[in-house]
């Protein structure tokens, strides 16, 4: 094996895992405050707004799996955050919304102790916000 | 336990008058675990869900997602026959995939 033949074999080898993993925000993921998480993805001060519809059981029986639905009803929408705000890592997702999506998620979730669920939509360069405070009797982070 | 297989279902929804959408239900087989588990923390990271080989919708989930993740997305208009494709890689870098047409 030449030398310039190693350097392409070695090449493939280190780009072959970059381009299968793709991007995740480990600094947002990482944050321990919704305040931070928020701050890292550049929503630092989302404005309210009524146009989130979060759908969630007011009481979740068992924190281990928590029923979210979540749409987008501002025009535009191209992402959606969801943060569970006393679970130890409160960023839980981040869905961006091509063109040929409709800004919806529905997704089940653990939640450590009863908290506020808020979710930030991004559109048009702007963030806006939503949260909903969901009971849970038996937390679902242990185990 | 294990990542495993997925199951996935989509369909159309929705009505002429109000607007045609396309449901994609998924289920990914795996374990979400969190570093206080005895398992060690493995989660899936991201998620792509294609139409027709186009990325639609492009997720990062944390490990506060449920045990064998079940998500639904909607994607505008659609038709029968669609293929729709999800994807996963998780924080050890295994993958699954699956590919369905619209019913």
């Amino acid at each position: 094996m030449t030398r310039r033949s190693l350097l392409a074999f070695l090449g493939l080898l280190l780009a072959k895992p970059l381009s299968v993993l793709a991007a995740w925000n480990e600094q947002a993921f990482g944050a321990k405050t919704a305040a931070d998480a928020l701050k890292t993805l550049g929503a630092a001060s989302p404005a309210p707004s009524n146009d989130i519809v979060i759908e969630a059981p007011q009481i979740a029986e068992n924190g281990a799996v928590v029923p979210i639905e979540i749409s987008s009803n501002i025009p535009g929408t191209t992402s959606i955050a969801v943060l569970i705000e006393k679970n130890p890592f409160p960023l839980t997702g981040r869905f961006d919304f091509k063109a040929d999506a409709l800004p919806f998620v529905k997704l089940n979730v653990k939640m450590g102790e009863t908290s506020d669920v808020r979710v930030v939509a991004e559109a048009g360069g702007k963030h806006y916000s939503a949260s909903r405070e969901i009971k849970v009797t038996i937390g679902g982070c242990g185990g | 336990m294990a990542a495993g297989p997925m199951k996935m279902r989509a369909t159309l929804a929705g009505s002429n008058t109000a607007g045609v959408y396309t449901e994609v239900r998924v289920l990914m087989t795996h374990p979400m675990t969190t570093a206080q588990m005895k398992e060690g923390l493995h989660h899936i990271r991201n998620i792509v869900v294609k139409q027709n080989g186009k990325p639609v919708v492009e997720a990062e989930i944390s490990q506060a997602v449920s045990r064998n993740p079940v998500f639904s997305f909607r994607l505008k208009g659609g038709a029968k026959g669609d293929k729709i494709e999800v994807s996963w890689v998780d924080n050890k870098g295994e993958s699954n995939s699956i590919e369905t047409a619209v019913a």
